[in-house]
């Protein structure tokens, strides 16, 4: 706990390795190859975007990093450990609606630290500290229907970083809000990740939104979902909004966008995901 | 829902005076149309008067204490059985599918037909009215919170599992509370239909109750009275249901808070 500022630390922990990954969805007859034959790694500490068209496969592909879906083939491990069921030791952070409902914003936070076993006036203390951080002062004791949307992400994000997780996987967390309250949680998640290094795994189909997060970008394509290409996005951190307007930035966005329309059949799929 | 609330009340207890006069005026005037007669219906001034007598007699709290029990126990039995079954069917496909079978062939069983065998199964008579009390009200909770349970968003149970939920606090913490609206619902319900139930049981034997009570006006041909415990009954499971949606609300404040 006294190490959490100590980027050194965390650094070393985070590391993805991927390795001839295919997941098959649905049963029976109608079961199909939703990711076929993908290897990647990732980093300690790095921000790994999965951009591609819905169908692609990034959801699934994230879903099975946090344990809810099995690989029918290769292997998936963290920091050496085989990805086996989910654990509180790899966050995910869905679109919305997946706070309890019936838990104040700080029980909420709190979940993961009772499961632990936590005493109850620490793990208060610890939740609050972490919900301060995401900006939520004084809405400790609201419900998430009496929060707005960026508020619950900003719960949901707190939630997961109470854990002190090895890795972050958000999948499409930000789809939901408005423009404006999108762009303020971009800058937001920035400033958690330059705190603490987390490793983040990012699912998006918003070509700003990579470019603006990410250290690289695993562009996917599908039908089967695999990786079309990996780019490096280039910009110094730490990183704020006015560099969508430079040139490189325009540039690598005319590449993505071009990668992705050159996958136009992916279109007539619709988006399939166990978890909804 | 534009209305202002007195005059809402207003129509309320309007129309429930309207009904009263037609059927003072239906058995006054000894209203005859056929298939239906007021010949032998008591006006509801008779009935007002039976009523106060009943209030006033030592008797009326040996019947409601002895229906009271009976509702107590047989639907608290139920309750407790049916939220825990419902919890568990809900949660495995195995037992779900072991125990569908008998419990959708007792399901529509109706408690009156319950009765003869409830006699030969107890000796006690007191505890066959209690079975039988206890049959109306399992099903509508059993069933309400098997459906409550296989209603959690799968999402919820998802991110549990990434939180690190042990298997009980993910039934107490998450189940539970993702079901209970659901399980209310069963409740209220189940509130009603054993009311319903205890009164067609104490029919049959007792020599305490409220239905007991009613259908012994009948035989003595008290005919006041048979109302005054319809109405009696009326009001105790109105009175039960309005007192657990109260109880309800107050248990789940992020159901209540939801507009703010």
């Amino acid at each position: 706990m006294m190490n959490s500022h100590d980027p050194n630390l965390h650094a070393l922990t985070g590391r993805i390795k991927a390795r001839n990954v295919s997941i098959r969805l649905g049963h029976g007859s109608s079961a199909f190859e939703a990711v076929s034959d993908v290897s990647f790694e990732v980093s300690p500490g790095e921000f790994v975007c999965l951009l591609g068209p819905s169908g692609c496969g990034k959801s699934t592909l994230l879903g099975a990093l946090a344990g809810h879906i099995a690989p029918a083939a290769g292997t998936l491990a963290v920091d050496g450990d085989v990805v086996k069921g989910p654990g509180p030791e790899r966050g995910i952070v869905f679109q919305h609606h997946t706070l309890f409902p019936w838990k104040s914003a700080r029980d909420n936070v709190a979940f993961g630290l009772k499961m632990r076993g936590v005493a109850r006036g620490e793990r208060r203390r610890e939740a609050e500290r972490i919900l301060e951080l995401v900006g939520l002062d004084g809405f400790f004791d609201r419900y998430p229907r009496q929060l707005s949307g960026g508020m619950q992400q900003r719960v949901e994000i707190a939630r997961v970083l109470v854990n002190k997780p090895r890795l972050l996987l958000m999948d499409e967390p930000f789809g939901a809000l408005d423009a404006l309250t999108r762009l303020r949680m971009q800058e937001l998640l920035l400033d958690i990740w330059e705190q603490f290094r987390k490793t983040i795994v990012f699912v998006t189909h918003d070509i700003d939104e990579a470019l603006l997060l990410a250290d690289r970008i695993i562009v996917m394509k599908a039908q089967p979902g695999r990786i079309h290409e990996e780019i490096r996005v280039p910009f110094e951190r730490p990183r704020g909004t006015d560099i969508m307007a430079s040139a490189d930035f325009v540039r690598l966005k005319q590449h993505c966008l071009h990668l992705l329309h050159s996958d136009r059949r992916a279109d007539t799929l619709t988006r399939l995901s166990p978890l909804g | 829902m534009n209305a202002h609330p007195a005059g809402r009340w207003m129509r309320r207890a309007g129309s429930l005076a309207i009904c009263l006069i037609a059927w003072q005026m239906a058995s006054v005037l000894r209203l005859d149309l056929g298939i239906v007669t007021f010949r032998n219906v008591p006006p509801p001034v008779d009935v007002a008067a039976a009523a106060l007598d009943f209030l006033r007699s030592p008797r009326l709290y040996d019947h409601l204490a002895s229906s009271l029990r009976r509702v107590l126990a047989g639907y608290g039995i139920a309750a407790v059985a049916g939220v825990a079954l419902g919890l568990v069917i809900g949660r495995s496909r195995w037992l779900a599918d072991f125990l569908q079978a008998p419990l959708e062939l007792l399901r529509p069983i109706p408690a009156v037909a319950w009765i003869p065998l409830a006699v030969l199964m107890f000796p006690s008579s007191e505890w066959s009215m209690i079975f039988i009390t206890f049959t109306g009200a399992l099903f509508p909770i059993l069933i309400n919170t098997v459906h409550g349970v296989e209603n959690v968003d799968p999402r919820l149970i998802a991110s549990a599992r990434s939180l690190g939920s042990t298997r009980t606090a993910m039934l107490l913490e998450v189940i539970l509370p993702g079901a209970a609206p659901n399980i209310v619902t069963g409740l209220v319900i189940g509130m009603g239909t054993s009311w319903f139930c205890l009164v067609t049981a104490e029919m049959i034997s007792g020599q305490f109750g409220i239905g007991y009570y009613t259908w012994e006006s009948y035989t003595l041909q008290n005919y006041p009275e048979i109302i005054v415990g319809m109405i009696l009954i009326g009001l105790l499971g109105m009175g039960s249901s309005a007192l657990l949606r109260v109880a309800g609300t107050a248990l789940l404040p992020w159901h209540a808070k939801e507009g703010r």
